[in-house]
């Protein structure tokens, strides 16, 4: 494993308990890739790395609809050139609420990519419809495809998939919570109050403050917003900063649950928009 | 009509919430969006739906409406039961699909 970059600036706030130095990481936690029928054809694992880097990202999550399948090979390129990739997938919840879901290694991915393929209807996917549904590789070969439509709901509710990432040990964070459509809000009408969940990711035209102002019971959830991009020129257009001690998904977990001083901001850029890459 | 009129003549099962049988029905809503019920809905409806989540409830119960029917034979979890009995608000269930039974409520609720 190639070392870590050296980050930019040092944090002044250490862990009483730990005695650690938190580093703050900018983080874009859901992208998406062509593998995703809506994700554009340019969303290949070398452009998304590439792109994050030269914007300045410390870490991404990859999080294609219903599929882990393109998510070890961005993290292998990731991995080459100094940028942290962290497992995901954007579950289509039976309520057709679309949930985020991390996971720690490659064992973890299996198991949920498993729990995935027995709970997808098998419903071949219209390319002309919907989209592509491609498997690349490091070179933008295609390797692969999916063959069911990845946009279906899996057959399991909210509940269910987070008892499934719980057992793998995995982390399940709501997407996009107060979007007009595929969030909680849209389908269920509000958050439930006793969701289980380890945190929610809000939309960047909302803040966490008036997120809160309208739903103060949300306040024991730590935040995330993202770029969801499906588009090469979006990813970092949104982005968390994290403090943490290093960057990996024990630390990031840490930092969602708001352990031993690890934090998430999801207002620092709106004032620092990460430089434009043509 | 009431509830229990429109659950003789469709032959509805009644899951729970029995207490409110006697519920005055006054229109019907059907929609799976729960924010769009929670939007547009009105006090007294009969709200038919295939969502089963415990939030259904809630939201039956915030309308003020007269019962939730559940579509093709699909069930609701014990939580979404246990608030239709403290609500007092009746879960019916239906084997049938939603524009089956939304025509013939229609029928009834113009006759």
């Amino acid at each position: 494993m190639t070392s870590l970059r050296v980050p930019k600036v040092e944090c002044y706030l250490c862990c009483i308990l730990m005695e650690e130095a938190l580093y703050p990481y900018k983080a874009d936690l859901h992208i998406h890739t062509v593998l995703s029928p809506c994700g554009d054809l340019e969303m290949s694992p070398t452009a998304i790395v590439k792109r994050a880097l030269a914007r300045g990202l410390d870490m991404i999550a990859i999080s294609d609809h219903n599929t882990t399948r393109q998510v070890k090979v961005t993290q292998r390129l990731g991995r080459e050139q100094g940028l942290f990739v962290l497992g995901g997938v954007e579950v289509t919840s039976q309520e057709e609420t679309h949930c985020l879901c991390y996971f720690a290694d490659d064992a973890q991915l299996d198991a949920f990519q498993d729990f995935l393929d027995a709970h997808l209807p098998p419903i071949p996917n219209d390319e002309d419809k919907f989209g592509y549904q491609l498997i690349v590789d490091e070179n933008e070969e295609i390797v692969g495809e999916e063959e069911y439509h990845l946009l279906n709901a899996i057959d399991v509710d909210i509940d269910g998939i987070y008892d499934e990432v719980h057992r793998i040990g995995g982390l399940f964070v709501p997407a996009h919570i107060n979007k007009g459509t595929t969030s909680l809000m849209s389908q269920l009408g509000f958050v439930p109050p006793d969701l289980r969940a380890d945190g929610l990711e809000i939309i960047f035209r909302t803040t966490k403050e008036e997120t809160l102002k309208k739903a103060a019971y949300l306040k024991r959830f730590n935040f995330i917003t993202d770029s969801d991009a499906h588009f090469i020129d979006n990813v970092g257009d949104v982005y968390n900063v994290i403090y943490m001690a290093h960057r990996n998904f024990d630390e990031f977990s840490k930092a969602l649950h708001g352990e031993e001083g690890r934090y998430i901001d999801t207002d620092y850029f709106r004032e620092h928009k990460l430089p434009k890459i043509m | 009509m009431k509830v229990k009129d429109i659950v003789e003549a469709l032959n509805l099962k009644v899951v729970s919430g029995a207490n409110g049988l006697d519920r005055e029905v006054e229109g019907c809503y059907v929609s799976d969006l729960l924010s769009d019920v929670m939007g547009n809905a009105e006090m007294g409806n009969i709200w038919i739906t295939l969502q089963t989540h415990k939030n259904v409830m809630a939201i039956a119960s915030l309308k003020e409406l007269a019962a939730v029917i559940l579509v093709k034979g699909l069930t609701a979890n014990e939580d979404t039961i246990n608030q239709s009995n403290e609500e007092n608000i009746p879960f019916l269930s239906t084997e049938e699909e939603t524009f089956d039974i939304a025509g013939k409520i229609y029928q009834l609720l113009h006759q």
